[in-house]
């Protein structure tokens, strides 16, 4: 992975003093909070209900153990013993005090973390396909472009004050696992004839209350070009963007006014007529980067381990965990460790301290001293030989998180919701854990298959309900928080948004809801088709007629 | 308000006009792009130069004819949140080769100072009560940049694992 060097790391320390220096300007009073709050914002740190809230980049969900120690030991000392991961693989802190604010940042710079551009109008952490670099399929490693990203996006002088936020996703797969199509630029890294690397451009997707799939604006651009394409695209946007409503400020918005090929148009004109040489690193500068991301020292190993294959006859409980949450890697004799934060019941998303200490020294012993975070609050160990599996499941069982519910009902998204969200305007953990106690048995969870529930607290969406096979979505009338069920939602290659079946639902019967409607797919399904492949063939009618008949 | 320019509070020479005043003999005026149009000849005829203000939604290509006479352009951030400003100024500086003075007015912050140079300002009318001392902070708080093409010759991050991290921002 990606290692600082000298200049990174002196920005990064810089970047904190500089906060350092708006904090206590705040703290005397010399900054009003209108004044510090874009400050602030830039640097993760949200005002919260309760409190101050403090998110950190993981660009491109890629950790270390000393990354992650280091995540556990702020969650012990400045927060309340746990930490919450989020659907751009960042990680937030609930509790944190403004004055501490600044010796967390210190903490962080010390393992080459930080939280520059969590929030803010400007250009966010850029995030990935949590499988980049060791996927079976994969075209090629999307991450030395998404650190580039990163570094160009960091603090740029142009592109801070934007008309609203900006998300940049990158998958380096046919697969899409980073939801590429609901961001304002989505990046798939593809070859063409000649074998050489380049991308397929897509621009303003999003979530939120005008939910969009972006449309593709570029279908080839050589990878050398990304920077100065991405600076055209940004400079329109800056330009042209909407900054009279907020709710219309996304870029979005100016691709769905001017349309698709209207606002091609005009970034192509842009991007002919700015000078790339200028924007464009040289060859050795992605070199550099990408030398960092050169696959780990992998041992010579057989694609089967015996001791595995027997631990899979022997052990029912381990077999399901490795038929869910393990997936193929690219190298022989390896695979990929999906661990589920989502206990039945639990709160999606959390790790406590120890939880997190643990998932990074298992990195450190057997997963060749990586972890990921993934966009669906997930962690992953990418690189752990086969015949570590049966130890890595007992050591997370140890720590309960050996949840073997990847990519089931109980694999939930939720967003903090009204427990903690300035936002929000209704709860979205406890029905998220109330649908997960309902459908927690793990052999019903396995009947049903893959599903996708995703419940936003409000309508900005940070629990991509737009996203979900089954999209809940709190709201409030006076005074009472009612949710809105969407259906056929998806965040994958074959994106699409979830359609409002009906009238809402209270928080007591939103539960039943879901239940009934799980119960009707899985009596109409066909031939082992999946949830949304069903919802596909036979759209919401049978759905909205078992759910409104019953309710 | 306090003029900055090369890190000092200078004093501002410069008449902003009125649509409606009057054109004076002498000395140097900001009139409005709207003005420029109109009265071109009269203007190009002072023996003043002649700088001009732009709102945040104009083309920059809207001055192209105007900028051999140009001395100073004005840009406008009707609140510090509204960034167009930035990338007009950059456009001013990169796409139409603008040599004069880049001047930011309205609501911006100290806090800015370092973004408003590298995008090609270099005189600001800043609504602060903060003193020239934390401006000066302020631009010397960050020593190092990851963009390029954004001051002039100077590239920023550099390639090489010898040379780099020694690349500094423009100083002021």
């Amino acid at each position: 992975m990606y290692r600082y060097d000298e200049f990174d790391a002196t920005f990064v320390s810089e970047r904190v003093d500089q906060f350092r220096g708006q904090v206590e300007r705040r703290v005397k009073g010399e900054l009003t909070e209108e004044q510090f709050r874009p400050l602030r914002l830039m640097n993760g740190l949200y005002l919260q209900l309760h409190a101050y809230m403090l998110r950190v980049a993981v660009p491109y969900g890629t950790l270390n153990s000393k990354q992650m120690h280091k995540l556990a030991f702020i969650a012990d000392k400045y927060d309340r013993g746990y930490g919450h991961f989020t659907t751009r693989q960042n990680i937030q802190y609930n509790w944190p005090k403004l004055p501490d604010v600044p010796d967390i940042l210190g903490h962080l710079a010390e393992v080459e973390m930080h939280a520059i551009q969590t929030s803010g109008n400007c250009i966010r952490n850029v995030t990935a396909d949590q499988w980049s670099g060791v996927a079976a399929n994969e075209v090629e490693d999307p991450r030395p472009y998404a650190e580039l990203m990163r570094q160009w996006s960091s603090l740029h002088p142009e592109f801070s004050f934007l008309p609203r936020k900006f998300k940049i996703a990158v998958t380096g797969d046919e697969t899409d696992r980073a939801a590429i199509a609901y961001h304002d630029i989505g990046l798939r890294v593809k070859k063409n004839q000649q074998g050489e690397t380049g991308f397929e451009v897509f621009v303003g997707g999003g979530m939120g209350r005008t939910p969009m799939i972006a449309p593709r604006v570029r279908d080839w651009l050589p990878k050398n070009e990304l920077l100065a394409f991405l600076e055209a695209v940004m400079r329109v946007y800056n330009l042209n963007g909407r900054r009279d409503n907020k709710y219309k400020a996304r870029i979005k918005i100016l691709v769905h006014e001017l349309g698709a090929e209207e606002f091609t148009r005009q970034v192509e004109e842009e991007y002919a007529r700015l000078d790339a040489s200028q924007i464009t690193p040289p060859k050795q500068e992605l070199e550099r980067i990408a030398a960092y991301f050169a696959p780990p020292a992998y041992e010579d190993l057989a694609d089967s381990d015996a001791d595995h294959t027997q631990h899979l006859v022997d052990n029912k409980d381990f077999a399901e965990w490795v038929e869910r949450n393990v997936a193929e890697h690219k190298v022989p004799g390896y695979s990929i460790v999906n661990i589920s934060l989502k206990p039945v019941g639990g709160v999606p998303g959390d790790a406590s301290s120890d939880q997190m200490r643990a998932v990074a020294d298992l990195a450190k012993n057997l997963s060749l001293d990586e972890i990921r975070v993934t966009h669906e609050q997930n962690l992953v160990l990418p690189n752990v030989r086969k015949y570590d599996l049966f130890a890595i499941w007992q050591k997370l069982k140890e720590h309960k998180l050996a949840n073997a519910n990847i990519g089931l009902a109980t694999d939930i998204i939720a967003c903090p919701g009204l427990d903690y969200c300035a936002l929000a305007t209704a709860r979205s953990i406890p029905i998220a854990q109330d649908v997960s106690n309902r459908l927690g048995d793990i052999a019903r969870q396995r009947d049903i298959g893959d599903l996708k529930i995703k419940i936003s607290g409000c309508i900005n969406a940070c629990g991509h309900h737009h996203a979900g096979h089954i999209g809940i979505l709190g709201l409030e009338k006076r005074g009472v928080e009612y949710y809105q069920i969407t259906l056929g939602g998806s965040g994958d290659e074959t994106a699409s948004i979830g359609q409002i079946i009906g009238p809402g639902f209270s928080s007591e019967t939103v539960t039943d809801a879901v239940e009934t409607i799980v119960d009707t797919y899985v009596d109409l399904r066909q031939n082992g088709e999946t949830f949304l492949e069903a919802y596909r063939r036979v759209g919401a009618e049978p759905f909205k007629e078992a759910v409104y008949a019953t309710h | 308000m306090p003029l900055i320019k090369d890190g000092q509070i200078v004093e501002d020479n410069w008449i902003t006009l009125d649509d409606e005043a009057d054109l004076p003999i002498q000395g140097d005026v900001i009139v409005s792009l709207e003005r420029l149009e109109k009265e071109a000849d009269a203007i190009k005829a002072r023996p003043g130069r002649t700088g001009v203000a732009l709102e945040n939604n104009v083309d920059e290509n809207e001055v192209e004819a105007y900028l051999s006479h140009l001395d100073l352009i004005a840009l406008t951030f009707p609140a510090f949140t509204d960034g167009r400003a930035f990338s007009q100024a950059r456009q001013l500086r990169t796409k139409l080769g603008f040599e004069g003075e880049l001047r930011a007015t309205g609501n911006v912050l100290v806090d800015q100072a370092a973004f408003l140079c590298r995008v090609g300002f270099d005189s600001f009318e800043v609504d602060t009560t903060q003193s020239i001392d934390v401006w000066n902070q302020a631009l010397r708080s960050m020593s190092v940049a990851y963009q390029r093409g954004y001051d002039g010759e100077q590239a920023m991050r550099v390639s090489t694992p010898s040379s780099q991290g020694k690349a500094q921002a423009t100083p002021v």
